[in-house]
């Protein structure tokens, strides 16, 4: 089974983003900013990670940075998922290596559309409701 | 909504769309036509069927859009635009190469997702396409489908359904809450208003023609006679995609799958014979 970190300082998104990720068949493990998620990275690489911007301690573009910096770190797909919808953040998270973006709000249609984009789940996945 | 305005609307709109709506779909024309009444400012559904049965055309074509799906994103399902892009380019690039034109059209057009997905791809590889003149011409039954569909622009939630983000980045500039597709690809897609029951050989010959998801809507006999129909329009070196739960298999030798490609289709060279059946000859003579 895939692992996916979610990295968010809201509970209530970690929530339902752990609700459609576990309904898409991945292991959720969660972390409130960048610099937990950074840890739980070096203890071992999830094969995804759903990415906030705006966090206190470390930001999620410091952390993707540090990331791809770290042995493995390219391996795990990043895709962001914030409000930062300008296309200027889009195109810095992609230059420091993000694979997709998802600007809230979101939901469960979007999270499998972009995760099919980067690979991480089949074409004709199925799904729990 | 009482049994004979059921069977009242199921009549009307086989008519004048196709859509064959089987018997337990009336949740389906309550959910969409109670929205329209509302907006017609009228009290709900009854007050619509009376307009309707009134002869009022307004009403009716409004009824008959509100019918049809218009669902559809970019990229809609991913394989037939890879066949589009690994498969019918590469050989048309090929067989057209003395003529260098290829003509493409999106016979369910809708908001413009399809076409222009397939014009993203098409500037994609522009490289090899210079001096090369490709139309794409989308049409849709619905005019006020076709208006989004011209101008372009969709919503943060429209943009993010299939269409990777690098090619949001590229081809489409923000505004507000909303993404607009570039003007170099909006001037790529033609669009015009076309029921795919009456007769469409005034568009021209094609060379691959997208026909996803809507003959589904209709009769075993539309779906034939429309399929001959669009044999007509092409070379046998031509195709047709259809959507990923249609076939030809079994109602026509007209056109004939293509392996190990699902969802795309060519002329056989057979040709079915006369024009339009007298049924829809008739209905399309009443309009």
């Amino acid at each position: 089974m895939k692992t996916c970190l979610v990295v968010d300082d809201s509970g209530v998104v970690r929530k339902i983003a752990r609700r459609i990720l576990e309904g898409m068949g991945f292991t959720v493990i969660e972390a409130e900013d960048g610099a937990v998620a950074l840890e739980a990275c070096k203890r071992a690489m999830p094969e995804a990670v759903l990415l906030d911007w705006n966090m206190p301690v470390m930001d999620g573009f410091e952390f993707l940075v540090q990331l791809r910096r770290l042995p493995g770190g390219d391996q795990p797909k990043v895709v962001f998922c914030t409000t930062e919808n300008g296309i200027d953040h889009i195109s810095r998270a992609l230059h420091a290596g993000a694979n997709e973006y998802i600007m809230k709000p979101f939901d469960k249609d979007i999270v499998i559309a972009k995760f099919q984009e980067v690979g991480l789940i089949a074409l004709d996945a199925p799904t729990e409701a | 909504m009482t049994p004979p305005d059921f069977e009242y609307l199921r009549k009307l709109f086989k008519d004048h769309s196709g859509l064959d709506l089987s018997a337990d779909k009336q949740y389906l024309i309550e959910s969409r036509l109670l929205p329209l009444a509302r907006k017609c400012g009228l009290a709900g559904i009854p007050d619509l069927v009376a307009k309707i049965r009134s002869g009022s055309s307004q009403h009716i074509v409004q009824a008959v859009e509100a019918m049809t799906t218009n669902e559809t994103f970019f990229f809609r399902d991913k394989v037939p635009f890879d066949h589009f892009r690994d498969t019918i380019m590469p050989e048309l690039l090929k067989a057209r190469a003395a003529r260098r034109a290829v003509r493409i059209w999106c016979a369910a057009g809708s908001t413009g997702q399809e076409p222009y997905s397939l014009a993203m791809y098409l500037k994609e590889m522009s490289a090899a396409l210079v001096g090369w003149r490709v139309e794409i011409i989308a049409t849709d039954l619905s005019q006020e489908v076709l208006e989004k569909s011209k101008a372009g622009i969709y919503s943060q939630f429209e943009v993010q359904r299939g269409l990777p983000i690098q090619m949001l980045v590229k081809y489409f500039k923000q505004s507000g809450e909303f993404w607009q597709i570039n003007p170099e690809l909006r001037a790529m897609v033609q669009h015009r208003q076309l029921n795919l029951l009456h007769d469409f050989s005034q568009l021209g010959s094609f060379d691959v023609v997208f026909c996803r998801n809507v003959l589904i809507y209709f009769d075993q006999d539309t779906k034939i006679n429309v399929f001959n129909r669009l044999a007509r329009l092409m070379d046998t070196d031509g195709f047709l995609v259809l959507g990923a739960a249609e076939t030809v298999v079994g109602l026509t030798d007209t056109f004939k799958p293509v392996a190990d490609r699902r969802g795309l289709y060519r002329p056989s060279g057979l040709r079915a014979a006369g024009a339009v059946t007298p049924r829809l000859a008739a209905l399309a003579a009443g309009h």
